[in-house]
Parts: C-alpha cells; sequence; structure tokens
C-alpha cells in the first residue's frame, strides 16, 4: 500500500460564491468519496480562506519574519485535503473521480504521492 | 588464400548476429515485460534483458542457435535478474517497486513459452509506458525504448533531442512511475476502452512524427513508421478490438503509399503524382481487411473513418478518379467522432476536390479566424495550391511565401519553394 496526498484546488472567489446546486454537488461528492473510501482515509480536512493564513519565511535578521496571508498569493487555492491509501495509483484515481470537484471547471485535484520510507 | 572453415566460421558469425538482430526486433519487448515482473523495477529489468541479448551473441556462436530464442532469452534474463536480486535484496529494500496484481506471480520457467502469460506480459508493459498520468511526451519516449527496444540515442534523433536530455525524461518517467505507483497491469474492463485509446494515441503520433516530420531533411522517418506499425500489429494481435484494428488499417492504407510519397532526393510528391502502380497493394488489401473488420466489431472509431478515408484514395486507380463525394462525407463523420481544426482544414480542401477551387477557397477562408490553424503550415499551403489552380498568381505568391515561413522540414521548404518560383514566373509572364 502506498499513501497518497490528495490536494482539492480551486478558484476560491468561485468557492466563496456557490449556488445552492454547486454547493449540494460537492457535498454530495464527499459523502460519495468517503463512503467508498472508508478507512483507507487517514486524515482530511477542509481549509479556511487565504486570507486568514499565515506564512512564515527567512527574514533579514536570523529569525523567521511572519507575515499575513498565504505562501503564494494565487487564484487557485488549497481548499481540502485527503490523506489517501491505496494500493496503487489506478485506485487514487478511480477514488478521486468521486469528487465533484474534479468536475467543475475552476477546480481540480492533484494527487501526490507521499515518500515511502524504506 | 583464405581457409574455407574460416569462411564458415564468419558465415556462422554473421548467422547468429542476424539470428540476435531478428531476436531483438521481435522478442525485446516480451523478454522485458516478463523479466520487469521478477526485478519489479524497469532499470533492472532493462539490464537483465541488454545482458541476456551481449550473452546471446557469444553462446549461440558456440552451441547454436536455439529453437526457441524467446524463451532462451527470458530464462537467461530472468536467471539473471533472481542472481542480481539475491545480491541486492538489502539496497532494493530501500527502493520503490512497481506495484503487480495481488494474485501475480512470476512465471515459472516451465511455462515460460506459454502464450498468454507472454502476451499478457507484453500488455502489461504497454499500458505501462502509456499510462494517461504520464506525459504524452514520456509515454512516446518510453514505448520507443521499453517496447519496442530502441536505444535512447535512437528515440533522441528521432525527436531531434539531444541525448542527454531524452535519457532525463525517460529517467523521469521511470521515477514517476515507481513513485506514483502507476501498477504494472492490464487495466481492469471499465476502465480498457479509455486505456487502449491512450495507447493507440501514442502508437498513432510515433506514425504521423514518422511519415510527415516536422523537422529535419527527410519528410519520413522510416524507423518511427516502422516501429509504430509494429506496435499497431502487436496491439492488434494482443486486443482484438475495434480501435486498434482501425489503427492498424489506417497505418497499413497510408504507409502502402510510402515508396510513392518522396521523390528519391527526398521531395515529397503531392498525392495527384504519385505513381500509383507503385503502391503496396498487399498491404491496402490488408489493411481494407482490417478496416471491414474494425467497422463490423461495433460503432467506427476516429481511426477506421481516417482508414476509410485512405482507402477511398487507395481504391482510385487515378487520382481523377477519386471519390471526393464520399471522402467530404466521411470527413463529416470524423468531425463528429473528432472535432479539431485539422480535419476541419482536410474537410475544407476535399470541398475544393469536389466542387472547384473556388469553393476550396471558401471553404478554407472560414478556418482562418481559427487560432489553432493561424500558424499551421498546411492552411497557407492548402491556400496557395487553390489559388495557383485558379490562375491567381499574386495572392498564390503571397500564399507560398507565407506557408514557407511557416515550416521547418527542409523537404517541404524545398517543394514550397519550387512552386513559388512557379507562380512567379506565371505572374510576371
Amino acid at each position: 500500500m502506498a499513501k497518497y496526498m490528495l490536494l482539492i484546488y480551486g478558484d476560491e472567489q468561485r468557492w466563496e460564491n456557490l449556488s445552492a446546486q454547486e454547493s449540494a454537488e460537492i457535498d454530495a461528492g464527499h459523502v460519495a468519496f468517503q463512503k467508498r473510501a472508508g478507512d483507507r482515509i487517514l486524515a482530511s480536512g477542509q481549509l479556511e480562506a487565504s486570507s486568514t493564513a499565515t506564512t512564515l519565511r527567512a527574514g533579514d535578521a536570523d529569525s523567521p519574519a511572519v507575515t499575513d496571508g498565504p505562501f503564494l498569493e494565487t487564484k487557485e487555492v488549497l481548499g481540502g485535503f485527503y490523506l489517501l491509501e491505496a494500493a496503487d495509483l489506478d485506485e487514487a484515481v478511480a477514488l478521486s473521480r468521486e469528487l465533484a470537484e474534479v468536475r467543475h471547471q475552476h477546480s481540480g485535484v492533484e494527487i501526490k504521492p507521499l515518500v515511502q520510507h524504506g | 588464400m583464405s581457409d574455407p572453415r574460416d569462411a564458415d566460421t564468419d558465415a556462422d558469425a554473421l548467422g547468429v548476429r542476424a539470428a540476435v538482430a531478428a531476436a531483438h526486433r521481435a522478442h525485446w519487448a516480451g523478454v522485458l515485460a516478463a523479466t520487469v515482473r521478477i526485478t519489479r523495477d524497469l532499470d533492472t529489468a532493462e539490464e537483465c534483458v541488454q545482458d541476456a541479448y551481449t550473452q546471446a551473441l557469444r553462446t549461440w556462436a558456440s552451441s547454436g542457435i536455439p529453437d526457441h530464442p524467446h524463451a532462451w532469452l527470458r530464462t537467461v534474463a530472468g536467471n539473471r535478474a533472481r542472481d542480481l536480486l539475491r545480491r541486492e535484496s538489502v539496497w532494493r529494500r530501500a527502493m520503490p517497486l512497481l506495484v503487480e496484481e495481488a494474485t501475480a506471480t512470476a512465471p515459472d520457467p516451465q511455462d515460460m513459452d506459454e502464450p498468454p502469460a507472454v502476451a499478457d506480459d507484453t500488455l502489461r508493459l504497454i499500458f505501462t509506458c502509456c499510462h494517461p498520468a504520464l506525459s504524452r511526451e514520456a509515454r512516446v519516449a518510453l514505448t520507443l525504448r521499453l517496447v519496442c527496444g530502441l536505444s535512447t540515442a535512437e528515440v533522441a534523433r528521432a525527436f531531434l533531442v539531444q541525448e542527454s536530455t531524452m535519457a532525463a525524461r525517460i529517467t523521469r518517467a521511470k521515477k514517476k512511475i515507481a513513485a506514483a505507483r502507476i501498477p504494472y497491469r492490464v487495466p481492469t474492463a471499465a476502465d480498457l476502452p479509455e486505456r487502449v485509446s491512450a495507447v493507440c494515441d501514442v502508437v498513432h503520433l510515433v506514425f504521423t512524427t514518422g511519415s510527415n516530420a516536422p523537422v529535419g531533411e527527410a519528410l519520413i522517418r522510416e524507423d518511427l513508421v516502422a516501429s509504430a506499425v509494429g506496435l499497431a500489429r502487436t496491439l492488434h494481435r494482443l486486443l482484438p478490438v475495434a480501435e486498434p484494428a482501425g489503427l492498424l488499417a489506417l497505418l497499413l492504407l497510408i504507409d502502402a503509399r510510402r515508396a510513392t510519397r518522396t521523390t528519391e532526393a527526398g521531395h515529397p510528391v503531392l498525392l495527384e503524382d504519385q505513381d500509383r502502380s507503385w503502391w503496396d497493394r498487399e498491404m491496402i488489401a490488408e489493411g481494407i481487411d482490417l478496416l471491414t473488420q474494425a467497422l463490423r466489431s461495433g460503432p467506427p472509431t476516429r481511426y477506421a473513418v481516417q482508414a476509410a478515408i485512405a482507402a477511398v484514395h487507395a481504391e482510385a486507380l487515378t487520382f481523377e478518379a477519386t471519390d471526393w463525394m464520399e471522402i467530404v462525407s466521411l470527413y463529416d463523420v470524423l468531425l463528429r467522432l473528432w472535432p479539431s481544426p485539422v480535419v476541419e482544414l482536410n474537410r475544407a480542401v476535399a470541398v475544393g476536390m469536389r466542387d472547384g477551387p473556388q469553393a476550396g477557397l471558401d471553404a478554407l477562408d472560414r478556418l482562418a479566424a481559427e487560432p489553432a490553424l493561424a500558424t499551421y503550415r498546411y492552411l497557407s499551403a492548402a491556400r496557395a495550391d487553390f489559388l495557383r489552380r485558379l490562375g491567381a498568381w499574386p495572392e498564390a505568391v503571397t500564399a507560398y511565401e507565407e506557408a514557407l515561413l511557416l515550416t521547418d522540414n527542409e523537404s517541404e521548404r524545398a517543394f514550397l519553394t519550387m512552386r513559388l518560383a512557379e507562380v512567379r514566373r506565371s505572374r510576371d509572364a
């Protein structure tokens, strides 16, 4: 078995102004995904808006600078994630198809394998 | 004076080299695919198979060419792989291995000749190389390297990139297969149609790159054409469904014209100027047979319709006898199955052939606004040709000049330059 991070990206403005129908589709997608993936989901979460993010990075002196906002200022943001255990990429892809975010034009799911330490 | 026994030995050595080369062409993919199941790592498997072919050169020279070269190579590569695994077991524990079906077991040396196992192994290799999670470039490179057995240098030459660039591309793709755990298996029935399409796309791309080289000196790259036809044959043999049958039909029907598509100097010859008596009638017959099979086994695929268009050309005894009415209606079907600006362009050219150059120009002008075609070399070339047929010399000169700006293929440039000179002379006359 391998571990994959499913990163759900999308246009933050669009997510903040969802129609009732889109919102229902997204909810239904997550319910279907969680039902099908079951205990293969090791962790998951929905993230607050980028405006709530805080970033630390190397500052002028030795101590890192703390700044308001996300690491990368982009229109598409990370909105949520699943940490998933799956036999292989095909299984991770098949499960991800349940998510409505992969069918909406402005959003998508990135599947990234975790490094397997011997 | 030479010793006659030396001549015999030379002949034997030549025979062995030829036998190994033939085994390389015929069995590389099957031997590699079986060895990957033992090593579960593409690099190690490649090394073992390479070693097996090297050993074949030596062993076959002393003890004769085996009755079943394929089984011999599989056994030697497999033994080499098991040796390596024993020695490197500690190191291997740290690397990600290819994922197989839970039920799969490495084949026993005894049943290595069993055809279904061989077929499955080869298909596994093809589907892994053409997995949609790899970039299209990577799929093509991996397929040529691992399935067709081309060296990295040969693959690099085919796509006119530096060998180091191609080596890096192949290494990256293999690393992704291992790290992201792209499985080494034949897809499930539910995924099969989509995955077969992805494989056909790679084979078709190899063929079109080979038969209309976008850059370089030659128009036709025979190495790529041969690889593509070989792959399509393998695919059709192993997967008797409609799409590979249509694809193989298409490749054969186009490749049947290969001898007449260029002059001895390598310049392109237009369809209307090709000497049809040199078209390969055997290939055409096989292509039409396959096309009939493909159309009988289900709704038409994109490749079957393209093959049907090629078949109309193949069956016309002269250019003038071409059934353009039929070709235009086949393009209409193709546009519904596979809408693309390039198909629109080909349809417009066919309309011009059916209704005359002015109708062709009108159809092309409607496409000129299409961004994907704005800088497409064949749009300007097609306009230039219709303008030439109309005798609109100044406009034809401009169109040929434009077409010349857009192509990097030397033999196409030579052809367009010749046409440009012709229309300039007519304009100035």
